[in-house]
């Protein structure tokens, strides 16, 4: 297998602001590749450097094998890139959009209409309704149709299914493990954690820093603390006390269990939840489970948040 | 060129489809022309006139009736203190004021009437030309008494004015608002239209395909420059037959010199929307970077002769002075090429200059 994405130490600064610290991985040739991480990680700042629209301060990247600051006219002409933001004319109708883009590729809409055909019927029936005027899923299935429309070799899409109904998604992603078959990298973001674990790798990246890169069954080793799973009728109560307990770092509802986390440091969990049992809540049960992406994503997210809060704190 | 093609296609549908657009591009020349044609207008008629009547005899009544004829004065009550005339300039009911004096009639025909002009000076100029109004009205009268009780010979000066006997401002507007509208259309709107393929993204996508970042702006601006060409050939055509601009010149120098304009207003907005990535900051750039000096020292409402020496040596870098110098040669005077030479040269210098600074702002990446 060739290696599609290969990013070696890229840093960017805004300002004072590090938006990417060291960054490296590589994406193989029929990989999707996801790219986890709160607001503000760095992701979209990632896929500019990536798709040659802004300059990284230090480091290298290559795409299909070529530098991403030397030879990006190439580079131009062999990626597809679908930014985070919808960037359709609004004005111009589902078929001048798609017609438009094709010919700047110097392509046809005929030309590689296997790529697109899957979605392209479903817009059919719309391709004289201005682009501005359909619906988020439509919208983004468009801008993959004209992402794809010149048969990239590398596909860039930054959080393709935001604000898209869990439909749409789910015909979305049955998109991209067609494009995987066609041979096409993948680097996608997402805030999604359903749609992580439909990627063949995950990046989970947090303040311009990398913090994992796993295959998404095997990501929840960077959580930590021990995660139990804790059930009582009276679930409001339950996670007041849990809350309280100094021995617990978080706790959420998670459908109709409590999901606490133990600080790494707690030995016995046990006893502490048996005396919760005998005290307040005699239904109570509890079990040990495996911590998922969302868990790992959630404790993440409030640890940035907690370092802010304290940053913030610190200035004041 | 197919790309190149696609390109254009879609600007126009973008201009057709927006109505804003499309008004600012073809609904505001019209009205622009039509409204500085007609009620900008420096000839003032009906100017509010008092008279203090000392004389009250046959000369001062023949003189009176005269003024009562022209139409620039319109003869209000006459007073008869000139308290009443102070007062009668305060509440507006008149601009000038003429005193006759006691032996008005006696001292004409003694060679040395004292008659007294006062103008409202609250606004200068219209003063200066109310009075120069009364002036010649009463040299008029006064000629025409000598010529028929004396038979001395008089000497009076003969003004004519050449190329526009007939002193109307028309003249002075259309150049001057065609090249305002010209600056307008092609740099605010190319400018505009470029700010907003950065705001919405589009920019993006277009930057990473194969056109060259040259090409995408080419295709940008080149739909403008056709219409912006359109524009001053239909404020010709109104300066024409509206309102009877001549043209004296040759019209392929006049659209070769128009053409030349325009490009350099294109270029203008290219420079402008490298600075502007937003198509607010875009606006405000041309308003005040463009629209304000091209209004104020280009020559079109204010002479440059009378400029203080620092705004004098500005005006020579806005382009627009220099295209209505052309213009005014070209239509009014009928002059040819070889004695526009200077305005040309400067012209397309100016346009060579705008050009590269346009190239050069041309982006191949984001910032």
């Amino acid at each position: 297998m060739q290696t599609a994405i290969s990013i070696n130490n890229i840093s960017k600064h805004y300002g004072e602001i590090q938006a990417l610290k060291n960054i490296g991985f590589e994406v193989e040739e029929g990989e999707i590749f996801g790219l986890i991480g709160p607001d503000g990680a760095g992701k979209s700042s990632l896929f500019r450097i990536l798709t040659t629209l802004i300059l990284a301060d230090e480091g290298e990247a290559e795409v299909a094998g070529l530098d991403v600051k030397k030879d990006y006219m190439t580079i131009r002409q062999r990626i597809g890139y679908m930014p985070g933001k919808f960037s359709l004319y609004q004005d111009l109708t589902v078929q001048e959009n798609l017609n438009f883009f094709a010919t700047i590729f110097k392509t046809s809409i005929q030309e590689n209409y296997h790529l697109i055909k899957d979605i392209y019927v479903q817009l059919e029936p719309f391709k004289k309704r201005p682009a501005g005027k359909l619906s988020g899923g439509m919208k983004q299935k468009l801008a993959l149709c004209c992402a794809l429309i010149h048969k990239p070799e590398v596909l860039f899409l930054d959080e393709p299914t935001t604000g898209v109904d869990p439909v749409s998604r789910k015909e979305f992603w049955q998109m991209l493990k067609k494009l995987k078959q066609e041979g096409i990298a993948i680097l996608v973001s997402t805030p999604y954690m359903d749609e992580a674990a439909l990627c063949d790798r995950i990046a989970l990246i947090q303040k311009g820093e990398i913090l994992k890169i796993a295959p998404p069954e095997n990501i929840n080793q960077v959580y930590k603390g021990r995660l139990i799973s804790v059930k009582s009728k009276k679930t409001y109560e339950l996670i007041q006390a849990l809350r309280a307990l100094p021995q617990v770092a978080s706790c959420y509802a998670f459908g109709e269990f409590l999901n606490a986390t133990f600080k790494t440091d707690v030995q016995a969990i046990d006893p502490i939840l048996n005396e919760l049992k005998q005290k307040h809540f005699a239904d109570l049960e509890w079990h040990q489970t495996q911590p998922g992406i969302e868990n790992v994503f959630m404790q993440l997210l409030s640890q940035s948040q907690a370092d802010d809060s304290s940053i913030k704190a610190q200035k004041r | 060129m197919k790309t190149f093609l696609a390109f254009v296609k879609k600007e126009f549908f973008h201009i057709l489809r927006d109505r804003r657009t499309l008004l600012i591009l073809f609904g505001m020349p019209i009205a622009q022309i039509l409204i500085f044609g007609f009620a900008l207008n420096n000839e003032i008629n009906n100017a509010g006139l008092v008279v203090l009547n000392r004389a009250g005899d046959y000369e001062s009544k023949q003189l009176l009736a005269k003024f009562q004829n022209s139409t620039y004065f319109n003869l209000q009550d006459p007073v008869f203190t000139e308290a009443a005339i102070e007062q009668a300039f305060k509440d507006n009911r008149a601009k000038v004021a003429l005193i006759i004096p006691l032996d008005f009639g006696k001292n004409m025909q003694a060679g040395n009437e004292q008659l007294r002009i006062i103008g409202d000076a609250t606004d200068p100029n219209q003063a200066q030309t109310l009075v120069n109004y009364a002036k010649a009205i009463i040299a008029d009268y006064l000629q025409q008494k000598q010529n028929t009780n004396t038979q001395l010979p008089i000497t009076t000066a003969q003004p004519r004015m050449l190329f526009n006997p007939e002193l109307k401002a028309v003249y002075q507007f259309v150049p001057g608002v065609m090249g305002l509208i010209l600056l307008l259309v092609s740099a605010m709107m190319t400018s505009l239209t470029i700010a907003k393929e950065k705001e919405l993204g589009t920019m993006e996508l277009l930057l990473i395909s194969p056109l060259k970042p040259f090409h995408i702006i080419l295709g940008k601006v080149a739909p403008y420059w056709v219409l912006s060409f359109l524009n001053a050939v239909i404020i010709i055509i109104l300066g024409v037959f509206v309102f009877g601009m001549p043209v004296n010149g040759s019209v392929p120098l006049l659209l070769l010199v128009t053409l030349i304009f325009s490009f350099a207003s294109l270029a203008l907005g290219i420079f402008i929307s490298s600075k502007a990535n937003s198509q607010l900051v875009a606006m405000f750039l041309s308003m005040f970077g463009l629209l304000l000096p091209t209004l104020l020292l280009s020559g079109f409402i204010f002479p440059i002769e009378n400029m203080p020496l620092p705004l004098r040596i500005i005006s020579n870098i806005v382009p627009a002075r220099w295209f209505i110098e052309l213009i005014k040669g070209i239509m009014i005077k009928g002059s040819p090429l070889s004695l526009l030479i200077k305005p040309f040269l400067v012209l397309c210098f100016i346009t060579v200059v705008l050009t590269i600074a346009g190239i050069k702002g041309i982006k191949t990446r984001l910032s």
